[in-house]
């Protein structure tokens, strides 16, 4: 198959050049008994076959539902500008810029992505990006035991159950004990979420008080998008912020190559994981972007570097700020208000439910159905809406809870249709 | 160049929503922000522009040929992002997983994520894979979570320590302490690979086990792999397998063939998804026999009906929050389907044919690291151009001048002012003959004008930015 240009001349060209007379000469140090032991792959496909193959995976999935599901995973417009700038090869076919000269665009638009996440968040640092917002979650959760010297994780209710899981899971391991609550005492840190889990929200300006009291760090994952409205991590006093990138530009694509968000205060910054790009000068005065603080990181420091993390997810990275300067200061805003106010006007459509959250909610809620949630998510998919995520499947609630979502793609008319099918659905 | 925010203008806009067609609501002020965010104010040809323009200061696969030794950066196929814009793969929402409801829902993705842990798995000769992890490092720290557990299940409390060669990818030491092991180090001979006797000597009963690149960071194979894996399963440890250089041998030799228990791929290394200026990558993770009941859940398995999610008994819990970077995985699915049985080991050949020719060429000028017949990748040191006062560093900024991307500079931490070359399997003979051309004029420019490689580059947008001022002065946002 193809990819490969050389030549069968050049081949013997070439291993004339080295002085031998096969290339199995050249994997002479792995003698026979160290040979594969089985290839059981199958025959090489055209490009043509490939594609007709992936089209027919790609077919069996039901990816044009109407989407009213959110959990940390969001239905948002994303600009043709967007695909269209990160699609240019110079960006999404090069490496860490480990050689800042020849790197420019990817290290100056770091920056400007660091900056759009301070400006986002109120914070005064941020990073090049994490994975996602779960492992960004368990970053600041040793991040906190860095700056504290504790070992005592406090995950407070709001938190996603997912992201609970992926820190338990990544701290099994360590030495760390990890509670429920909002207690700071003895604490390294307290980890909210805003807007919680199933949406609601709320000011955590007294928690974070109590926090810095008790010597505790606050850690709050956010919503990035509820950020166009809501009180900023930086306002409530929030010591690292944290979330999943996913709803700035970035697809759904079954849930990745998404983008980890981390940002932080002054005084923390040494002890940041992860990639950070810095303003400096040639020597000819020219300003220039560099990665910087590398002796934190693993490929100076080994062992006793601040995390292991090597690479980011810089191109969605570039994705979300891209994102964000298309909508700029008034477009996130409006954006934001559009989700809220088409979220408030579904949640007076579906009075046959009951609703679960009791503080304000941004653009996700939860309701108790009259019935079964997975029979009724069902029911809805043959109707073309995936109408939320069940909450028993995920631990979170019983049987007839379901967690909705809306974004500003949703139109009037669909927030009708849904309501209208979801009402017959549940209760007839 | 100037930033976005530099271009700024109050009250432009690019993104206008159609109007609000529900009532508006006011949202409560006491939970509001006290004022909006200070994104840019630009329109849609401004940010066009900007990040066009940003593009251009950047060398990519597709502009520049990038020897960057152990980062593999080989053409990314454009089938690959081809089949990755399928909406039935982009726009799919993961919460599908969530509820056995929705499974019919998205039994192709379901499938495509079985076939491509089968296929990553034959290809290692693991018993199963799994595409949680999210980048190669968070498949180490998947790894060795999944030694981990194994020891606790076993009653083997004691072993808290984690053997690792000292050529080996700064990674691996870091991902072992984040997950809260000890670290000892394991010295190569002065041949560059590990010896049993090495091994032998920090054997203790504390070790859980060893973790190797193979071929390694010198880039040549560890000849006493098979006898070090049976040393360490005689102590009840395992051996931990950094697909980094997994391309090197593909079609050849499997990490489960040689005694490996559990390993990462590199789909961006191996299977030539595009690394996207530091990432995403994608690490999955694949285990033998010993590691089978650990690995991550929920996985997709097949039942009588279609695939299905099932938990493996003692899962360590979940890596991620869906699948990993399914997105990569579809790339990689690509690139593995087209290639196929005789493609796949076409790749490894060509890659260590293209290295040894670099060698072949180069080996007068700058003196290789190593007497061993290299792998995919070929080390050098410039410790006598050093001493001419030319170092690594001012061979590789000369390179950028002169259109090529730099290959890996001082690392691995075993070899003094080493150069790292590592060509891969998509170049062409005449663009290997023309990079060796480049090396082999700025080694006669060391010896007749050796301040012009100090100055380099001087054609890139920026020069030799200064490093310690970034540090010190600590402007990362504006």
């Amino acid at each position: 198959m193809t990819w490969v240009p050389t030549t069968a001349d050049e081949r013997k060209e070439m291993l004339d050049a080295i002085g031998v007379n096969s290339i199995d000469e050249l994997f002479a140090a792995i003698t026979p008994e160290l040979r594969a032991k089985s290839w059981n792959v199958p025959e090489g496909l055209s490009e043509m076959a490939v594609r007709d193959l992936m089209a027919g995976m790609a077919a069996k999935n039901a990816s044009s539902l109407v989407c009213f599901a959110g959990g940390g995973a969001y239905d948002h417009f994303i600009p043709a500008a967007v695909d269209a700038l990160t699609s240019r090869s110079e960006f999404y076919t090069a490496y860490t810029p480990y050689q800042p000269e020849c790197s420019q665009g990817t290290l100056q638009s770091i920056y400007e992505y660091q900056s759009a996440i301070c400006r986002l968040t109120g914070l005064d640092f941020a990073n090049a990006s994490l994975y996602d917002g779960g492992t960004a979650v368990f970053e600041a959760a040793t991040m906190s035991i860095r700056v504290t010297g504790r070992r005592r994780i406090m995950c407070h209710r709001s938190l996603s159950p997912i992201y609970r899981r992926m820190l338990e899971t990544h701290a099994a391991h360590l030495d760390v004990e990890i509670l429920t609550g909002d207690d700071p005492t003895g604490a390294a840190c307290v980890i909210v979420q805003n807007p919680s889990f199933l949406g609601s929200v709320e000011n955590f300006t007294n928690l974070s008080q109590r926090c810095h009291d008790a010597g505790a760090l606050l850690v709050m994952s956010f919503y990035p998008v509820s950020l166009g409205l809501l009180k900023t991590p930086a306002e409530m006093g929030v010591d690292i912020a944290v979330a999943e990138g996913q709803p700035f530009g970035v697809p759904l694509g079954f849930g990745g190559p998404w983008l980890g968000i981390l940002a932080t205060r002054k005084e923390h910054v040494r002890k940041m994981p992860g990639r950070i790009a810095a303003m400096t000068e040639d020597a000819q005065g020219r300003r220039g972007f560099v990665l910087t603080l590398q002796a934190r990181e693993q490929h100076i420091r080994r062992e006793k570097a601040m995390s292991n993390i090597c690479s980011n997810e810089a191109l969605c990275a570039l994705r979300a700020l891209i994102h964000l300067c298309l909508l700029g200061k008034e477009g996130l805003q409006e954006v934001a208000r559009h989700c809220h106010a088409k979220a408030e006007y579904l949640k007076k459509k579906l009075k046959f439910t009951t609703l679960l959250n009791k503080a304000p909610t941004f653009n996700e809620f939860a309701v108790r159905l009259p019935r079964n949630a997975e029979e009724v998510v069902q029911a809805m998919a043959a109707k073309g809406f995936m109408a939320g995520i069940p909450l028993r499947p995920l631990g979170e609630g019983d049987a007839g809870d379901l967690l909705i979502a809306v974004t500003e793609r949703r139109t009037r008319q669909q927030l009708d249709a849904f309501a209208e099918a979801l009402e017959e659905v549940s209760c007839r | 160049m100037p930033l976005i925010y530099e271009k700024s203008r109050k009250g432009r806009r690019a993104i206008v929503l159609d109007a609000l067609d529900v009532p508006d609501v006011e949202f409560p002020a006491a939970l509001g922000r006290a004022a909006a965010a200070e994104l840019p104010e630009v329109g849609e040809l401004d940010v066009v522009r900007h990040y066009t323009n940003l593009s251009r200061k950047n060398f990519g696969i597709d502009s520049h040929f990038y020897p960057l030794g152990s980062c593999t950066m080989k053409y990314n196929p454009k089938l690959a992002e081809a089949v990755a814009s399928l909406a039935g793969f982009s726009q799919l929402h993961p919460h599908l997983s969530s509820s056995e409801a929705y499974w019919p829902l998205c039994q192709g993705a379901f499938e495509l994520i079985h076939d491509t842990e089968s296929l990553l798995a034959e290809i290692a000769g693991m018993r199963e894979a799994s595409l949680q992890p999210i980048a190669g490092a968070h498949g180490e720290l998947t790894g060795v979570l999944l030694i981990a557990a194994y020891h606790k299940d076993h009653g083997n409390s004691q072993k808290d320590t984690i053997l690792i060669p000292d050529s080996a990818h700064g990674t691996n030491p870091a991902s072992a302490a984040i997950a809260g092991f000890n670290v000892v180090e394991i010295p190569s001979g002065a041949d560059g690979v590990i010896h049993l006797d090495a091994v032998k000597a920090a054997m203790t009963d504390r070790v859980a086990g060893l973790m190797m690149t193979c071929p390694n960071t010198h880039g040549l194979f560890e000849p006493e792999v098979a006898k070090i894996a049976a040393m360490l399963h005689e102590a009840d440890a395992l051996l931990y397998y950094d697909g980094a250089n997994l391309n090197a041998i593909v079609g050849k030799a499997r990490p489960g063939d040689l005694g490996f228990d559990v390993m990462h791929y590199n789909l961006h290394k191996t299977f030539a998804t595009p690394h996207g200026m530091g990432g995403p990558g994608s690490g999955p993770v694949g285990v033998g026999e010993r590691l089978l009941p650990y690995l991550p859940g929920p996985r997709v398995v097949k039942g009588v009906n279609g695939y299905v999610l099932e938990t493996p008994p003692k899962s360590i819990g979940r890596v991620a929050q869906f699948f990993g970077n399914f997105m990569m995985a579809v790339r990689a699915y690509a690139y593995m389907r087209h290639l196929g049985k005789e493609g796949l080991p076409e790749v490894a050949e060509v890659a260590v044919l293209n290295a040894n020719y670099v060698w072949s060429r180069l080996k007068d000028a700058f003196e290789p690291a190593f007497s061993a017949r290299f792998m995919h990748e070929c080390v050098f040191t410039a410790t006598p151009q050093a001493k001419k006062g030319v170092r690594a560093l001012d061979i590789a900024k000369a390179l950028l001048d002169l259109g090529f991307h730099a290959p890996t500079v001082y690392f691995p931490l075993t070899v003094k002012e080493s150069l790292m070359i590592e060509p891969t399997e998509t170049e062409s003979k005449e663009t290997l003959d023309a990079f060796c051309d480049a090396m082999l004029e700025i080694a006669n420019m060391i010896d007749s004008n050796p301040d012009a490689l100090h100055q380099a580059p001087v054609t890139t947008p920026v020069g030799r930015l200064d490093e310690v001022r970034a540090a010190r002065q600590l402007n990362c946002a504006c």
